[in-house]
C-alpha cells in the first residue's frame, strides 16, 4: 500500500521532535535545526515559520498562521498553503512532530 | 530551504569549509565482537587511549574547526567512565553530541546521568530481530534484549533514538522485522545499512556477503515500505557497495564533512585511511585540528577533484560523488588513487562482480569474531 502521510493542518500543535535544536551559528551566520547526524538550515522565511508554528507556547498552527499573515502583509489563504506545505516538509524529515 | 548537510561555503580559495562533525572513537574495547565491525583489525590497546583531558582538548579544538556535532563511538564508548564528563563539556562548548553504542553497558541511572550532561540522541545498533540471531552475530549472550531494554528507555527519558541496523547474509531476509522493531521502540530514525567491508567486515567478506537474490528482495521490501514510513520514521537507506553501479559519495567527499579521531589520537579523514599505504597522519598531539583539517597531508591528498584521474576528472557527476571510496579503490583496485571499480565506468569494475559472486557462493564460511 503507498500511503501518504498526513498534511499537517491549522488544527495541529506542532513541537521540535526529540533531540532537535533550533541554532544560531554565528560563525556562518546560520539559523539551523541540529538534529540527530543531520541538520537543516532554515532560510529567513523557514525560521520565521518555526518560531510562529513551532513550541509549546504556540497554541496551534493556526496561530501562527495568523501571526505571520500579519507579519508578511499577505493574503492569508496563501500564508496557510505555504505554511502548511513547509511544515509538513519539516514533519516529514524528522524536525518536528505533532 | 536548503536540504539537510550542506556543504558550508569555504571563508576563502586556500581555506577549506569546515566539517559538519569529529568522530571520536574513545576506545577499541568493545564487549561485543560482531564481524562486521569496521574498525582496523589491529585493534588500538586500552593503554593506547588518549586520557580525559585530552579528549577535553581534542573537543575545544572540534569547536575552533567549525564542527557543529560530535560522534562518540568505538569500539563502545560506554566503557570510558569518564563519557559523562566528556559530554558534559561538550555540551558547554556548544557542539551536539551524538552516542553511538551498542547500550549493553548501559542502565536507565546512567542514561539519566548522561542526559543531564547534556545528550540528546542515542544510537543503538540491532544485530537481528530476533535474540537467536541478533546474539549469535554479537558474540554477547543477552546483548539483544538488553538493547531492546535501553532504547525503550531512551524514548521514555525524551532523547531522541536511532536504530542502526547492519545488514549482512545472515539477517538480510528479515529487513522487515528489523523495520517493525524500530518502529516498535519508537525510535525516531532507523539506518538500514547493508555492511560496508572495511576493517573486520572486510576480513570476514566471504562470510555476510549476501547473494543477489537476498539483495533484490532486501531491496524491494525497503523501498516499497518507504511511503508508509515517511512522516513516523526517518530512513536512512545505505545501499550495498558491490552491487553498485555508481559510487557511493563516502563520508560526504574526502575532508569534506567529517574528520576521525583514533583511540590513540591520530586524525584521520576516515576510519578506514590507515590501510592506504604512502600516507603521513598526524596525532592531536602533533598540531590542532584546524592546522590538520586545513592543510594536513592526509587531508589534503584527495580533497576536491584535481587529484582524480580519468574518467572521474571528466564526469559530470564528480562533484556529487567526489570521486567515491579511497579505501574502497585500494582493496578493490590495488590503488587508492583508482577510480572507485564499484562504478560501472571503472574499468576493473568487472572484477568487483567476480569478487562479490564468488563471495556471495561461499557459503558456510565461519567469520572471525572481532577481538584483540
Amino acid at each position: 500500500m503507498n500511503a501518504i502521510p498526513p498534511h499537517i493542518a491549522e488544527t495541529d500543535r506542532l513541537r521540535l521532535a526529540p533531540g532537535v535544536m533550533l541554532r544560531n551559528d554565528r560563525r556562518r551566520g546560520q539559523w539551523m535545526l541540529m538534529g540527530p547526524e543531520r541538520l537543516l538550515v532554515l532560510d529567513e522565511m523557514a525560521l520565521a515559520v518555526m518560531r510562529a508554528c513551532v513550541g509549546p507556547e504556540v497554541a496551534d498552527v493556526a496561530a501562527g498562521i495568523d501571526r505571520l499573515t500579519v507579519e508578511y502583509d499577505a493574503p492569508r489563504t496563501e500564508v496557510a498553503a505555504d505554511v502548511l506545505e513547509m511544515l509538513t516538509d519539516l514533519r516529514n524529515k524528522g524536525y518536528v512532530v505533532t | 530551504m536548503s536540504c539537510a548537510l550542506p556543504a558550508f561555503a569555504a571563508s576563502s580559495a586556500a581555506e577549506p569549509a569546515p566539517p559538519f562533525a569529529v568522530l571520536m572513537e574513545l576506545t577499541h574495547r568493545c564487549p561485543l565482537r560482531c564481524p562486521y565491525c569496521s574498525n582496523p583489525v589491529a585493534l588500538d590497546s586500552a593503554s593506547a587511549e588518549l586520557d580525559t583531558a585530552t579528549w577535553k582538548r581534542v573537543l575545544d579544538e572540534a569547536a575552533d574547526v567549525g564542527a557543529l556535532q560530535v560522534h562518540f563511538s568505538g569500539g563502545e564508548p560506554c566503557v570510558r567512565k569518564d563519557l559523562e564528563e566528556l559530554i558534559a563539556h561538550a555540551t558547554e562548548i556548544g557542539l551536539y553530541s551524538n552516542l553511538i553504542t551498542s547500550a549493553v553497558l548501559l542502565d536507565r541511572p546512567r542514561l539519566e546521568r548522561l542526559q543531564r550532561a547534556g545528550l540528546q540522541h542515542v544510537q543503538i545498533s540491532l544485530q537481528d530481530a530476533e535474540a537467536t540471531g541478533a546474539d549469535r552475530v554479537g558474540g554477547f549472550k543477552g546483548g539483544h534484549a538488553k538493547k531492546l531494554e535501553v532504547a525503550r528507555a531512551v524514548v521514555r527519558q525524551g532523547m531522541a533514538l536511532t536504530i542502526n541496523a547492519v545488514l549482512h547474509r545472515h539477517n538480510i531476509d528479515r529487513v522487515n522485522d528489523v523495520i517493525d522493531l524500530a518502529m516498535d521502540l519508537g525510535a525516531g530514525r532507523i539506518e538500514i545499512a547493508n555492511v560496508q567491508y572495511y576493517g573486520w567486515a572486510l576480513a570476514n567478506r566471504a562470510a555476510l556477503m549476501p547473494s543477489r537474490e537476498q539483495l533484490l528482495a532486501m531491496d524491494a521490501a525497503v523501498r516499497g515500505r518507504l511511503p508508509e514510513l515517511a512522516g513516523r520514521i526517518v530512513v536512512d537507506y545505505v545501499v550495498p557497495d558491490y552491487y553498485a553501479r555508481r559510487p557511493k559519495s563516502c563520508m560526504g567527499g574526502w575532508a569534506r564533512r567529517f574528520m576521525n579521531v583514533t583511540p590513540r589520537g591520530r586524525v584521520l579523514p576516515c576510519h578506514a585511511a590507515e590501510t592506504i599505504p604512502g600516507m603521513t597522519f598526524e596525532t592531536v598531539h602533533d598540531r590542532s585540528l584546524s592546522d590538520i583539517w586545513r592543510d594536513g597531508p592526509a587531508f589534503a591528498r584527495y580533497r576536491g577533484t584535481d587529484w582524480m584521474p580519468e574518467p572521474c576528472q571528466s564526469c559530470d557527476h564528480k562533484e556529487e560523488d567526489w570521486g567515491g571510496c579511497r579505501c574502497q579503490a585500494l582493496a578493490l583496485a590495488g590503488s587508492a588513487d583508482a577510480t572507485d571499480p564499484v562504478c560501472e565506468l571503472s574499468p576493473a569494475h568487472a572484477e568487483v562482480a567476480v569478487l562479490r559472486d564468488r563471495d556471495a557462493a561461499a557459503l558456510g564460511t565461519e567469520w572471525t569474531y572481532r577481538g584483540l
